[in-house]
């Protein structure tokens, strides 16, 4: 079924040795020909030496899912021959560097062999180590270009923009490059059956990582404290932050308008933002499930004391350290009731990284609507992957939600000011600010307190605040942003999923219908759940729910909070801490709905 | 048992400061803390450090953890923004708070089980990054809320009240903070309010973080023949290093008070000066390592060695380091924040 602007390619390298750049190059070249085109960066938690792999998918009807089998292999890596071969699909092609004699393991009957002597080529022609294997790698490109039919003007160009200022190693790159374009020319027939030809179905679009999105929402949304603890896969967003605020949120005179903490460890990380949010400002912090485990108790704190405060969890894989650079949404139960006691707390669900633009601008409006932590549910896949997404976009009109707080002359109307006496219609009490007026004078505190602030041991006054909490969540269900459904014609079943599934299971679906297998679609997007999402599952028999971890967190959630019995949702379950596949969905569902009477 | 509201009675000959306040209009609720506790002696010298210094309540933030130290942020300033955060956190706390204001004063009361044990590594960071706060730490060798477990600044041989003798060596915040690079260090005594009122007053105008360890005796479980955190034991040990005059920018010295020995001034950040009376020795408050082992030499002698230790104005807080913006963060009007879509726009192009 591959074809023309259709297919899927992988590349089997060592990390550390540059081939990073090879294939972002790649990637982006497909990008600027108006093709759509979707990377997965499979990378090991390691500097150098370890197995690496990227996987560039090419769909012209702009399907961005991750698909397995290849129908190319670039076998860089001796050490993953045998696995990397086995991923080919049948009729396909594999590339190797037949500088050696070619391993056995590399033999399939049904695959054809290209072979392209990149580092005998690279050794003659550089000098020096670094630069003979960095440049095997723009080699690769080069061949891929004849094979694959890339325009070279646009990875001239490409090449023009990197390297312009350093003259030296924008001549390799053109040398290195033209030696796998010239050999793979000269010696096999290109370009091969399936391969590119312009288009023009990107132009309104970018390809971006969801951690540079998010920290540029972070920006955008007015954000000027942010507080970390390096972590894989969470730490580009503050790095991106950083940088977006060197260029933006610098004064006249060189002064910023921002501070950047980097923490001691995450409970300091927590606590910093805590500390920032209770004296008015828009403060973040971006981790990872260990780094949410430690935030715990802080989180309980900011629940219970009422602070704005927002988190950032680029999910990877856990439990414990687990595997660091591998995907997951398995955070979902321990970050929705984090922290000892009673606690809830608001989730946002990006599935991609133009919504983990917009996500990150609820957020803050949210966590100061409600005074209370939110969460931002992302992960290694959406936070780290250069997606193609639609260009970001800023309502200029746009203002900040800095939910009910008194100023000096809202104090001037009341005639004493306590923190959690008033009540808005969703439970949210009124708040001040320290420094701005001695009538706004309060205390926090994760002991017992109050409506007054003040501390107590009585039973009444405890619950009496402890249940407005409970008000305040529920209205927080209903602000959180709606599930994205799509309903097909009333179907009797339906599918639930959250974040970046979204992309296996949207072209799931369209693959499914065309077998004659019709269901609705509901992707939720907030926690706590609101209206909506109790109205979809009420209108469906069954629901299958696809979601990535063992345990079927999404599930369980749905179940412990809208009381659906748990008979109605079958449970689709992928753990293994790669992207969602296409192909996982179609054949997940099908063989849950054997037995199951779909009507449409 | 909820909170107790001490009833605020002004007596009409009271003393006003500059702001036209008492002393009582920087008090706080009552202490619900033990009778004779060392740590009210403490409260009592804050209330009188900040109405001295004519600092409007309200433009203080006090911060606290948890224990019978951190409790006392309640008992001052009741019109200050109080914030009383978890175990051994309060520095993440106070950090990020004047991440996001700067201009407030901010002053953390802790104590040794707070910050020497659970929040010990959040304190070291905080005078790593060199916060802009005054860092009180009450120290008084025990966990008192829990009943008596031994800190870690309990000395060795120290005994707690069932006569059990504490067998790891203490850590000793002032070392520590020598150590860490602190740019204020200071040893204190709760009974002794005549030192420790203008060493708190120098601490809140220091421009960096301000560690004033105190002696803080626990009455309850602490104040026994063989504990070395006695009101007994710290008398008779005590060693005051130089005693110091805080002169805050603006003050007249109207009259020159007879001392002992040859006077010393250090300048603050604001203009105010700290004028060091020295006794016997020549003992140079800016020079950290004599300062260390000074403050050692005088624990080997069983002495605990008492004062403004050590002093060093000029050097950058964590907003010099950063460069940040003369004012509070949260003075920033959102529309200087937001670069617009326009910025968006052109950003866009760079990820094509």
């Amino acid at each position: 079924m591959s074809g023309i602007n259709d297919f899927c390619f992988k590349i089997g390298t060592v990390n550390g040795t540059g081939s990073a750049s090879a294939n972002g190059l790649l990637m982006q070249a497909i990008f600027r020909m108006g093709i759509p085109v979707v990377g997965k960066n499979v990378f090991p938690s390691n500097i150098q030496g370890l197995p690496t792999w990227y996987e560039i998918r090419v769909n012209k009807d702009g399907y961005t899912a991750r698909t397995a089998p290849f129908d190319l292999m670039v076998a860089m890596n001796t050490g993953t021959y045998a696995r990397d071969v086995a991923e080919i699909k049948s009729d396909g092609y594999l590339l190797y560097d037949s500088s050696w004699p070619m391993a056995k393991s590399l033999l399939r009957d049904d695959v054809t062999v290209i072979g392209i002597p990149l580092g005998e080529m690279c050794n003659n022609t550089f000098t020096g180590d670094r630069e003979r294997t960095l440049m095997k790698n723009i080699a690769y490109a080069g061949a891929l270009a004849a094979l694959l039919a890339i325009d070279m003007d646009v990875v001239h160009a490409m090449l023009q923009e990197k390297f312009g200022k350093k003259k030296h190693l924008l001549e390799s790159n053109y040398k290195a490059i033209r030696l796998g374009f010239d050999y793979a020319s000269e010696h096999y027939d290109c370009p091969l059956p399936f391969h590119l030809e312009k288009m023009d179905a990107t132009r309104d679009h970018i390809l971006m990582d969801g951690n540079t999105a998010a920290a540029l929402g972070c920006v955008y949304a007015g954000a000027t404290v942010g507080a970390w603890y390096p972590i894989t896969p969470a730490t580009s967003l503050m790095e991106n932050f950083r940088a977006f605020c060197e260029r933006y949120r610098k004064d006249a005179s060189g002064k910023r308008n921002f501070c950047i903490v980097q923490a001691e460890d995450e409970l300091a990380a927590a606590g910093m933002v805590i500390g920032a949010g209770w004296m008015g400002a828009r403060a973040f912090t971006p981790t990872a499930g260990p780094g949410i485990s430690l935030m715990g108790e802080f989180v309980g704190l900011a629940y219970y004391a009422e602070v704005p405060a927002v988190f950032f969890d680029v999910q990877r894989t856990g439990p414990s350290t687990g595997m660091p650079t591998r995907t997951q949404q398995a955070d979902l139960l321990s970050t929705a009731y984090l922290s000892h006691g009673d606690t809830k707390h608001v989730m946002l669900f990006p599935a991609n990284p133009e919504e983990s633009f917009t996500m990150a601008r609820d957020a803050f409006d949210l966590a100061e609507r409600f005074q209370t932590p939110v969460f931002v549910m992302m992960d290694l896949d959406i936070g780290m992957n250069d997606w193609m997404c639609r260009r970001l976009e800023w309502d200029d009109s746009y203002r900040p939600d800095r939910g009910e707080v008194l100023d000096s002359a809202a104090l001037q109307k009341v005639e004493r000011f306590f923190r959690y006496v008033s009540e808005n219609g969703d439970g949210v009490a009124a708040r001040t600010l320290p420094g701005v007026d001695p009538k706004g004078s309060y205390f926090t505190r994760g002991s017992g307190h109050n409506k007054l602030g003040d501390y107590t041991e009585d039973s009444d006054e405890y619950r009496e605040v402890v249940d407005r909490l409970v008000r305040k969540l529920a209205a927080a269900a209903e602000a959180v942003p709606a599930p994205e459904i799509i309903n097909q014609g009333g179907a009797s079943a339906a599918v639930i999923t959250l974040g970046a599934c979204r992309a296996a299971v949207l072209e799931g679906l369209d693959r499914l219908r065309e077998q004659g297998v019709v269901l609705d679609y509901m992707r939720v997007r907030g926690f706590p759940f609101g209206a909506p999402v109790r109205e979809f599952l009420a209108r469906h028999e069954k629901h299958i729910v696809i979601e990535q971890n063992r345990d079927g967190q999404l599930r369980s959630l749905l179940t412990l909070e809208t009381g659906i019995a748990p008979e109605r949702l079958l449970s689709f379950r992928d753990y293994g801490g790669l992207p969602l596949g296409t192909n996982q969905v179609v054949e997940g569902v099908l063989g849950l709905l054997q037995g199951v009477e779909v009507s449409a | 048992m909820t909170s107790i509201t001490k009833p605020k009675v002004q007596h009409p000959s009271s003393t006003r400061n500059a702001l036209g306040l008492t002393r009582r209009d920087y008090e706080g609720g009552m202490s619900t803390l033990c009778a004779g506790c060392g740590h009210d002696s403490v409260t009592a010298a804050l209330i009188d450090a900040f109405w001295q210094l004519d600092i409007e309540p309200h433009r203080v933030a006090k911060l606290s953890g948890i224990g019978c130290s951190s409790k006392t942020t309640a008992y001052f300033i009741n019109q200050a923004h109080g914030f009383n955060a978890v175990h051994g956190r309060m520095p993440a706390v106070a950090t990020g708070a004047n991440a996001a204001n700067r201009e407030l004063y901010f002053v953390g009361v802790s104590g040794d089980g707070d910050s020497l044990s659970i929040g010990l590594g959040q304190m070291c960071h905080a005078i790593r990054r060199n916060v802009s706060m005054l860092y009180v730490l009450e120290n008084n060798g025990v966990y008192g809320l829990t009943k008596g477990q031994f800190s870690a600044s309990a000395d060795i041989g120290s005994k707690s009240k069932k006569g059990e003798a504490n067998v790891q060596p203490p850590i000793d915040p002032v070392l520590l903070a020598l150590t860490l690079g602190a740019s204020f260090v200071a040893r204190s005594f709760s009974g002794d309010k005549a030192q420790l009122i203008p060493i708190l007053k120098a601490g809140l105008r220091h421009g960096g973080f301000a560690m004033v360890d105190v002696i803080s005796p626990c009455v309850t479980f602490n104040d026994h023949e063989a504990s070395t955190k006695s009101y007994l034991y710290t008398r008779q040990h005590y060693h005051e290093v130089a005693p110091v005059d805080f002169v805050p920018l603006r003050r007249e010295i109207t009259a020159t008070e007879a001392t002992e020995g040859s006077v010393r001034s250090v300048t603050m950040h604001d203009g105010s000066t700290v004028h060091f009376r020295m006794l016997a020795e020549d003992y140079d408050p800016t020079d950290r390592e004599a300062a260390y082992h000074y403050v050692r030499a005088a624990h080997q002698r069983g002495e605990v060695a008492t004062g403004l230790l050590y002093i060093e104005e000029g050097a950058a807080d964590m907003h010099g380091v950063n460069g940040s913006i003369e004012g509070a963060l949260t003075g920033v009007p959102y529309e200087t924040l937001c670069p617009g879509n326009a910025k968006l726009q052109e950003l866009m192009e760079e990820y094509r």
